[in-house]
């Protein structure tokens, strides 16, 4: 992994929600949005381990799985302020991201709902006899989808070239995972289910990649599905751009002992006890911000859909 | 196409050939289901088809109807395009998920970017005490969704035509056969060949009454339009054979000729789609009834197991003549009329020499 080009996509990702969170308040931004802040190391650490070729698909919270696989940042803006040049013309908004290009094959908010779309992207992968691997981004809440385990339970019979990773960041909207799930493991379970499963901290990039790496490897190789638990947290409010610790429904101090271990200072932090480490952050800052700053301009004179196009997407 | 071949086999068989011949035809076509390969395949629907084709391309499924339903869209929009198989309509139920919130609207949330060439074929039951969770006939659930099709062909001729026709088609389509139909024996020419999944077929011309009928209600139709022509009331049968979408045009070209419009459908009377025929009807030609429009569909309860509870539940040819004829104020004898539509076989089998169960 070079890792510095890793940190520049976290950073990338930070910045955009940041950016987003920012003008929400502006109203122009009138759909859900739903907040990776906090968890960027594991849609760059993964991403990172797959090629261009390889499929992604996500959930409602996608920003950073479709930013880390190489989604158009314009498009997604675009599309978030519902203008006729966003990523679905304005029909999907931020729980609707998708770029074919990028290999970023769909991301929609039921919970498990691409899971099994991702196991029969594998499907066709392998009865096409591609050399292609297919990763779903889904959460600890949906571990619980019946959904979910059907679709293991076939990747793992027909020894499919998938992915599963598992952003367990504890909660699902505002239960917490002990009010929801028993005390085991959720990668032991997969790992009954029949996939090689991996653990990694979640907010260590290099850590998610080097056990991506080897769970991908391992899925061109023909060993069947792998399963990547990931611990993260999530900052922010489940919808929508702000901070909510004042709500208490998360232990006092919990928030506080996660941003201490955030993904992004952390890869920052090991770039600045290299030579030429600031100068790099401050480069990439810079940068990051002028291309923030144009995506926005893109998206906020982008064209106004026209609600007579809506009947030509139904059918083929 | 029709005269090609004077070749008449069962629906069942018509259906199954339908399936060879696109699994020949399209190597990106699989066909997978509960049962698909075993030694009963899906009432003889699927028989063979693995051992002809191979287990990469015919394949049994685990009892997963949501997520296998998901893993077919996957694979619809990553090139291959599956055929689904259900044994029950009402199995479909456990994928309503995938159904409705995936394969309806995977080409519309993502703007047309991407197609679903996905065929879920599902099966109404009826007799031998299937009872309340075997036979249910869910047409208007599906047809309500936009972004599916819907057909219910009734002839073996329709069935391996519109079969095709839904496989070679782009959009998810659902595939509903009704497990009386199975059995009865059509023309059916060898070669492939599709019937459209947009238009209804009339199947009996007449000026004094249109009958819409759906599915197996088709057969039923004909037999009471057949008596009632023996007292010079003429009925004209349409076989709907889509439910999404409606034929509105042929049905409406109908009812200006014979302003009356009945509507016999194989499921319950609220929110049906017989009462969605006749509300288009109402809305475009209100002026072309000359009385009320009329749904024949099954009592508002769920339909019992025992054939002696199940025998006044289904409408058959005798309720619909007799209806028919005395909404059009016409008078016929009634225990004549009986005797021509008497069914010697028992109220819970579709044809004499069936021994049970399904």
């Amino acid at each position: 992994m070079n890792f510095e080009k890793a940190f520049g996509s976290m950073l990338r990702v930070r910045r955009v929600e940041e950016a987003i969170a920012d003008r929400y308040a502006e109203q122009q931004m009138r759909c859900p949005v739903h907040l990776s802040i906090g968890q960027e190391a594991v849609a760059v650490g993964v991403c990172a381990a797959l090629r261009k070729e390889d499929g992604v698909f996500s959930n409602h919270r996608a920003h950073a799985h479709y930013l880390a696989k190489g989604g158009d940042l314009k498009a997604m803006l675009a599309e978030i302020y519902g203008r006729e040049n966003g990523c679905c013309r304005g029909v999907g908004g931020s729980m609707h991201m998708v770029d074919l290009a990028a290999g970023f094959l769909g991301a929609v908010p039921i919970v498990g709902a691409t899971v099994p779309l991702a196991v029969g992207a594998a499907w066709a992968a392998k009865l096409r006899g591609e050399n292609r691997v297919i990763a779903v981004f889904f959460g600890d809440g949906t571990f619980e989808e019946g959904v979910v385990h059907e679709s293991i339970n076939f990747a793992a019979l027909h020894r499919l070239p998938i992915l599963f990773v598992c952003e367990n960041n504890l909660y699902a909207c505002y239960s917490r995972i002990d009010d929801r799930q028993p005390d085991r493991p959720i990668h032991g379970v997969a790992a009954a289910q029949g996939c090689r499963t991996f653990t990694a901290d979640g907010n260590d990039v290099q850590a998610v990649f080097d056990v991506s790496r080897e769970a991908v490897a391992g899925l061109r190789s023909g060993q069947g599905p792998a399963f990547i638990e990931c611990a993260t947290y999530r900052w922010r409010e489940h919808c929508g751009p702000n901070l909510d610790d004042n709500l208490g429904y998360r232990p006092q101090g919990e928030l506080a002992r996660w941003e201490s271990v955030c993904p992004v200072e952390r890869a920052a932090a090991f770039l600045r006890a290299m030579p030429d480490g600031a100068a790099l952050i401050e480069s990439a800052e810079k940068q990051i911000a002028a291309e923030i700053a144009d995506a926005f301009a893109f998206a906020l004179e982008g064209p106004l859909p026209n609600s007579a196009d809506l009947p030509g997407y139904l059918y083929a | 196409m029709r005269d090609d071949k004077k070749r008449h086999i069962t629906q069942a068989d018509a259906i199954r050939e339908a399936l060879a011949q696109a699994l020949q035809e399209d190597e990106r076509v699989i066909v997978v289901g509960e049962g698909v390969p075993d030694p009963k395949g899906v009432f003889g629907t699927t028989a063979g088809l693995q051992q002809q084709f191979g287990p990469s391309r015919v394949f049994d499924s685990p009892l997963s109807e949501n997520g296998m339903t998901g893993i077919c869209i996957g694979a619809a929009i990553s090139g291959m395009r599956p055929v689904m198989v259900h044994q029950r309509i009402d199995f479909a139920l456990l994928a309503m998920d995938q159904i409705v919130n995936n394969a309806a609207k995977w080409r519309y949330m993502f703007a047309g970017q991407v197609n679903v060439p996905l065929v879920i074929m599902v099966i109404v039951g009826r007799g031998w005490g299937p009872g309340p969770q075997h036979a249910q006939s869910l047409q208007a659930f599906f047809g309500h969704i936009p972004g599916l099709k819907v057909v219910m062909p009734t002839s073996g001729y329709d069935a391996k035509g519109m079969l095709l026709a839904a496989i070679r088609d782009d959009n998810p389509v659902i595939f509903i056969q009704h497990r009386w139909l199975h059995g009865i024996e059509d023309l059916v020419p060898e070669p492939p060949y599709t019937v459209p999944l947009d238009r209804a077929a009339i199947c009996r011309s007449g000026k004094d009454a249109t009958l819409v009928a759906f599915s197996y209600m088709v057969v039923e139709a004909l037999l009471a339009a057949e008596a009632l022509s023996q007292y010079g009331i003429d009925i004209e049968v349409i076989d709907a054979r889509s439910v999404r979408p409606l034929d509105m045009p042929t049905i409406i070209e109908s009812v200006r000729r014979t302003g009356t419009l009945v509507v016999a459908d194989t499921a319950w009377k609220t929110g049906g789609i017989a009462g969605e025929v006749i509300a288009a009807v109402a809305e475009t030609a209100f002026d072309a009834l000359r009385r009320p429009p009329v749904r024949i569909a099954l009592p508002d309860y769920p339909v019992p197991t025992s054939p002696y509870l199940v025998k006044d539940y289904y409408p058959d040819a005798l309720y619909l003549a007799r209806h028919i004829a005395a909404h059009l104020g016409r008078e016929v004898p009634d225990a004549e009329l009986a005797e021509r539509l008497f069914r010697s076989t028992p109220c819970d089998v579709p044809q004499k020499d069936f021994r049970g169960p399904f």
